[in-house]
């Protein structure tokens, strides 16, 4: 078996100017390695709503994308508030985001249910005060 | 219909991407809210907004739309221009409001084929 491949990410969450950053540079990686169209689709969308929750729920994070033989695994990482309801948070319209947000385009309460959708699974570890960690897996072929 | 039909319909102004007019498209979509983008989209290739940021363009990029139109004569930023050079992406600006410029577009034949619900 060979080594996966990785690719890590500092997620500024000062900047809202650069969120989005490392989920485009994903997805140039992905196609530089020849991944299928579909996948790459797949691995960005999750990656990105992910990414873009990290700068304006979180403060930033860590991001890190493993390629195996068999999968792509996404990982993201935050030290914010932690998501008090899960479940909750999950539901299609769920959102906590403030109006200023709501102007830069985001805070629909979509993220999470297309972070579902686009993933072949995902777990959220979360804890209130002290940060979230997502695992979204997406299968190849 | 070629994005030089939409340029002409909406009597826009070219920003970027000027040497890929030609290319078809058969879908657009039209929205302020980047999360219902997300969300809804499927296969449109473009993406009609009043919002400039440069989550516009990287939402466009992640969705795999090729041209972006600026509605009520939005300008897109400097940062805006160069991501969407780097990806090939055709951005136009148009004095025309969001109802109107869908409008026309739909009117002659580009649907919303592929938008989710
Ligand atoms: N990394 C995170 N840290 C803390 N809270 C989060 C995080 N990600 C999501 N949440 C919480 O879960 C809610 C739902 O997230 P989701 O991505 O579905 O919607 P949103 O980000 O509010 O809006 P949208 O994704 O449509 O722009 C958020 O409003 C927020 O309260
Ligand atoms: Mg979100």
């Amino acid at each position: 078996m060979s080594e996966a491949v990785r690719f890590h990410f500092t997620v500024d969450g000062d900047d809202f100017t650069s969120a989005g950053q490392a989920s485009v540079q994903v997805k140039k990686n992905l196609r530089t390695l020849g991944i299928a169209p579909e996948i790459i689709r797949k691995v960005s969308i999750a990656m990105y709503e992910g990414e873009i929750n990290m700068v304006i729920h979180a403060g930033g994070g860590e991001a890190d994308v493993l390629i195996f033989e068999d999968r792509i695994e996404i990982h993201l990482c935050d030290n914010g508030p932690g998501i008090a309801n899960i479940d909750l948070a999950m539901q299609e319209g769920f959102s906590t985001a403030p109006d200023n947000i709501r102007s830069l385009g985001f805070g629909a309460g979509m993220g999470l249910p297309n972070m579902k959708r686009y993933s072949d699974s995902i777990t959220i570890d979360s804890a209130l005060g002290k940060g979230t960690k997502i695992l979204m897996t997406v299968n190849l072929s | 219909m070629k994005i030089s039909q939409i340029q002409e319909l909406l009597e826009a102004e070219v920003i970027c991407g000027g040497n890929e007019l030609d290319k078809e498209v058969s879908s657009a979509c039209g929205s302020d809210m980047m999360s219902d983008v997300l969300a809804y989209v499927k296969d449109q290739a473009v993406l009609l907004t009043g919002l400039v940021n440069p989550q516009v363009v990287r939402t466009a990029e992640m969705m795999d739309m090729v041209c972006i139109v600026f509605v009520r004569s939005k300008a897109p930023t400097e940062e805006m221009i160069t991501l969407a050079e780097e990806h090939g992406m055709v951005l136009l600006k148009t004095s025309k409001r969001m109802y109107e410029a869908c409008g026309k577009l739909y009117a002659a034949g580009l649907g919303a084929k592929g938008v989710t619900v």
